[in-house]
């Protein structure tokens, strides 16, 4: 304990070192997106609490989420939902011990990309 | 110090041994979120933009109502899981304990702020 041996010890390779690979880029874009969800959340969160103080409270929260800027992102939270929800999927299978190989790994990332991006088109149109 | 061994320099170092539950928890999280988070978006998105006693009717009846309660609470657990290993991995020493007590507070206050919306809209 009392001795920590710095600058002398072995490190493994870092991400610096490596060039941006699908498996890795579609691994850091779901910790991005959970973690700006975040954003999307707050928002709903305060336009339910405008719906439940008064109208006006309302009228101000309604109105900044369908300007084009709340609109923007309440469209890039809801990517960013299904992205999430898709990799998550993606994490679910890996932790049962299936579709490890890099091969396997990176088409189950393609199809997270363009399924995401399809259930957000769904999604538009739908809701 | 230098007569410290490899072994005894590593000796009581080991993990906290709470990984374990942290990520089963986030497993069982999930798939809760996996059947919430649709029936979610097909609740709250056509609400969006409505007139306020619309909204108000609206999350009266039960099930738009009882999904958005679930959502709050266990996409805000979950969220709570989640970023507290990204400041984990991110941030060092007493600056990460106080970033994780702080979301941790602010998951909370999210879902208290949401909850109380929720049932304040629905009775």
């Amino acid at each position: 304990m009392a001795d920590v041996n710095r600058g002398n010890r072995p490190l493994s390779p870092h991400l610096t070192v490596y060039r941006p690979q699908l498996t890795s880029m579609t691994s850091i874009l779901t910790r991005i997106t959970g973690n700006a969800l975040l954003v999307g959340a707050l928002l709903v969160v305060w336009w339910l609490l405008a719906a439940a103080t008064s109208p006006e409270a309302f009228a101000r929260a309604d109105g900044f989420i369908t300007s084009w800027f709340g609109d923007l992102i309440m469209a890039l939270s809801v990517l960013g939902l299904w992205y999430h929800l898709l990799a998550g999927v993606r994490h679910l299978v890996w932790d049962q011990g299936y579709l490890l190989e890099v091969e396997q790994a990176e088409k189950f990332g393609i199809a997270c990309i363009i399924g995401s991006v399809v259930l957000t088109i769904l999604t538009l149109i739908i809701v | 110090m230098a007569f410290l061994t490899d072994r005894k320099r590593a000796a009581g170092l080991g993990s906290a041994k709470a990984g374990t539950e942290h990520h089963w928890s986030m497993t069982k999280s999930s798939v809760g979120l996996l059947i919430l988070t649709p029936l979610f978006l097909l609740v709250i998105g056509p609400m969006l933009g409505r007139p306020h006693a619309e909204v108000v009717e609206y999350f009266s009846r039960p099930f738009p109502a009882i999904v958005t309660g679930l959502m709050l609470v266990v996409g805000f657990l979950h969220f709570k899981g989640g970023v507290q290993t990204l400041i984990e991995d991110y941030v060092h020493g007493f600056a990460r304990k106080v970033l994780i007590v702080a979301m941790i507070c602010l998951s909370y206050a999210a879902m208290a702020t949401g909850l109380y919306a929720v049932v304040k809209l629905a009775l």
